[in-house]
């Protein structure tokens, strides 16, 4: 394979592109021209079905469908070609390392939006209204710019090992040994390498927290946080009495994010240990059991879990914005 | 592709898509093109028996990239040249896992490489295939012992010739410490146990391993085990094994890997340069041999290819830096041989892609490919005398040598889920402090009904 970029050898696909770019101008324009034909009179209803149409398809090609066939999957052999009935789903809560990507998919889940939560608003109160607080949010929110994989392979160095006597490459070790220890393995011992894991997503994720929960603390109105210091509540009781529950909205967005972005995490866990040593998490799992192993039916098994506990999340949220919107 | 041929498969292209484009151009002009090129880079009568294919494309996906691709290229650059094929190479890093998206998908390749015989069935066994043209097939048993070419087979359908090799039976080894320490190249296990106890008692753990390699992480490990059942068990019992008759935790296995246990879980032996037995698990295979090099380790088991990963400088010899040596047998009389390598097999059945594929089969591709670098072919009618080092001219030795039992990295046999999963992650465990008996169930749980 050669980097070169050869015009002659592109064509074909960018003719490609071209037609398809024309191809879907020319449905639009047809769609605009007969949604204006549409008289006076119809305009609310049928435009809007004309509309909606597109984006309805996509998302049954993209979304609908292909949900179902994972779930019909989900129920048949590794080779597509029987059905199991139950097995996958059997296997998946029996079988002890499939119970460890459970596990550890708890962990994560718990763990991660707690910290990434508590550490983002503990930073955002400290560096509220002091002299340096938009280089302070800068330096926390920067490893937001860094991809998963990257983070990861920079964690990576950070927890490297070399034996003892001889030139530490990992940070980690090196501080280990320069105050008299050993050097470590990290990521070897279960389950205490999954939390050197979740460091690395709350080193990513603290920023977008701080970010968050410290524009919502700046939103509070002056004359409350005012009149709670004119009746003499201490540093204390303004945080938990009257800073937390103006923003609780707020503190629920980000949770809530975070839950759903942990119980999808895939790429740290792969870049990091590959699942090895037990770290390995559901969405890691289905991608190796699918995809890597030819094990189709359970990885469609360990996509409908994983859809399971998102729903519930994702409804919880759509709950409270109706409610806040109606209250 | 090389340089030389690139102007005129640019224009070869340019011609075949302007043809494309205007449906009825005429389609003199590529035809020139191409004959056009051929006085300057020389002679195509080697070459005429596979016909013209002016202006058709066959594409080949593998998992074999950068500068060995190049390679590749560079050696097939002179058949396409003069039979007006464009070969369109893709390799990929996540060979295993995309070869399937892509055929579900319907984008097949004409041509793919597979590493593993246990994959090429699969894709056999769901019809996805195209046998081997009788062509193929004559160039492929006059090349290769019978064992190649049974795992190139399906059912009794031959599919796929094979197309590099190696040889995964080596322990390497430094010459000159062997020469100051009077150590000397064993010829037995025994010999080559003794030899371990007696570095040893000379200060130096004699033996370093890593098996660390991403997501992939064990597989050394499992070609250990591998190797010491085709000792412990024969060639034989090993088929069987791959093919489940033998199960995974039998008491003959567990034997194997406690075998293995006495080298890589021996504190007194392992890992000379990294530390506890622990280390092997986060220690990158590629790293894996090189305390040889600064004397704190002096045997590493590891095949043929680990010649590429020696730091710069360190020579390559029988009298140099490093060098390797078979990893012996019980007795002197049997060589077992563990070993790996591709398979071409066809996705598609135009005459170009039959052509190429035949090309591909024969001696004068691997002579033309290890004339260019560093390449090993179990082809009997290859020229050895072309080998670029030692390593690979001891390769194809002890790859024809009668005496050889080979066979294939039995993990590449085995169903992915096993093979290229559970296999690799129990060896890790089991690195890790697991003990054989629950790896060894753990793994056979988890073979496929």
């Amino acid at each position: 394979m050669r980097l070169q970029f050869d015009f002659a050898e592109e064509l074909p696909k960018l003719a490609q592109l071209g037609i398809g770019i024309a191809l879907f101008l020319a449905i639009v324009g047809i769609m605009l021209l007969a949604v204006d034909r549409v008289p006076m009179k119809q305009r609310a209803r049928l435009p809007a079905a004309i509309l909606l149409t597109p984006a309805l398809v996509l998302l049954a090609i993209g979304l609908v469908i292909p949900a179902i066939r994972t779930t019909v999957l989900s129920f048949r052999s590794g080779d597509r070609q029987n059905w199991v009935g139950l097995d996958n789903y059997t296997w998946m809560f029996t079988q002890p390392e499939a119970v460890i990507v459970l596990r550890n998919t708890l962990i994560w889940v718990v763990l991660t939006p707690l910290l990434v939560t508590a550490i983002g608003l503990l930073y955002a109160t400290i560096v509220d209204n002091t002299r340096f607080e938009r280089l302070a949010k800068s330096l926390v929110f920067l490893p937001m710019a860094i991809s998963f994989v990257g983070a990861g392979i920079i964690w990576k160095f950070v927890y490297a090992y070399r034996p003892p006597g001889a030139e530490q490459i990992g940070l980690l070790n090196e501080i280990v040994v320069s105050l008299g220890g050993e050097p470590r393995q990290w990521l070897l011992n279960a389950p205490a390498n999954t939390l050197f894991l979740i460091v690395v997503l709350v080193w990513i994720q603290a920023g977008f927290a701080t970010v968050v929960l410290s524009a919502a603390i700046k939103g509070i109105p002056a004359e409350i946080v005012e009149a709670a210091r004119l009746d003499g509540a201490s540093p204390m009781q303004m945080f938990f009495r009257v800073t937390l529950p103006s923003i609780r909205p707020a503190v629920i967005v980000v949770l809530v994010t975070q839950c759903i972005g942990t119980l999808k995490l895939f790429d740290i866990v792969r870049t990091m240990t590959g699942g090895q040593f037990e770290t390995s998490v559901i969405a890691n799992e289905m991608y190796n059991q699918a995809f890597r192993y030819g094990e189709t039916g359970r990885g469609a098994a360990l996509a409908v879990f994983l859809f399971v506990l998102v729903v519930p999340i994702v409804f919880y949220q759509v709950r409270t914005l109706r409610q806040r919107r109606e209250a | 592709m090389s340089i030389l041929t690139r102007p005129a498969r640019v224009a070869l292209v340019a011609g075949a898509v302007s043809l494309t484009l205007v449906a009825a151009a005429c389609g003199g002009s590529d035809n020139e093109n191409t004959t056009g090129g051929q006085p300057a880079s020389g002679d195509c009568a080697p070459f005429e028996k596979y016909g013209k294919h002016d202006g058709k494309t066959v594409s080949i996906y593998s998992p074999i990239r950068d500068a060995e691709a190049d390679l590749f290229e560079d050696t097939w650059a002179k058949f396409a040249e003069c039979t007006g094929i464009d070969i369109s190479y893709e390799g990929t890093g996540e060979f295993e896992a995309q070869i399937q998206v892509r055929v579900d998908g319907g984008d097949a390749p004409d041509l793919a490489f597979f590493p593993q015989p246990g994959l090429l069935k699969r894709f056999a066994d769901a019809g996805k295939l195209k046998p081997a043209p009788d062509k193929v097939k004559t160039a492929a048993t006059e090349g290769w012992t019978e064992a190649w070419i049974d795992y190139g087979t399906v059912d009794g359908t031959f599919y796929a010739a094979p197309l590099g090799a190696s040889v995964k039976s080596f322990v390497w080894y430094s010459p000159k410490m062997f020469q100051e320490k009077g150590y000397e190249v064993p010829k037995t296990w025994d010999d080559l146990i003794a030899l371990s106890d007696k570095i040893a008692a000379d200060g130096v753990k004699p033996w370093c391993a890593g098996i660390e390699s991403g997501e992939a992480t064990g597989w050394p490990a499992t070609d250990w085990l591998e190797d010491v059942l085709l000792r412990e068990i024969g060639p034989d019992e090993y088929d069987k094994w791959i093919s489940h008759e033998l199960k995974f935790n039998d008491p003959k296995i567990a034997a194997g890997l406690d075998r293995v246990g006495s080298i890589l879980k021996n504190d007194k032996y392992v890992n000379g340069g990294y530390g506890p037995v622990s280390s092997i698990a986060s220690t990158a295979f590629q790293e894996g041999g090189v305390p040889i090099t600064a004397g704190t380790c002096a045997l590493h088991r590891q095949a043929s290819f680990y010649a590429n990963f020696w730091p710069d400088g360190t020579k390559v010899a029988e009298d140099g830096d490093v060098f390797a040596f078979y990893l012996p047998g019980d007795d002197e009389n049997s060589k077992p041989v563990l070993g790996a390598g591709e398979f071409v097999a066809s996705f598609d059945d135009r005459p170009e892609v039959q052509a190429l594929q035949e090309y591909l089969a024969t001696p004068d591709f691997a002579n033309a490919r290890m004339k260019l670098s560093t390449y090993v072919s179990a082809n009997k009618g290859v020229d050895i005398s072309l080998a670029q080092n030692p390593i690979d001219r001891l390769s194809m030795e002890i790859l024809r040598d009668p005496q050889t039992v080979f066979r294939f990295d039995g993990s590449d046999l085995m169903p992915a889920a096993v093979g290229s999963g559970t296999f690799w992650k129990g060896m890790t465990d089991w690195i890790n402090g697991k003990d054989t008996q629950s790896t060894l169930d753990f793994i056979e749980q988890s073979w496929p009904q």
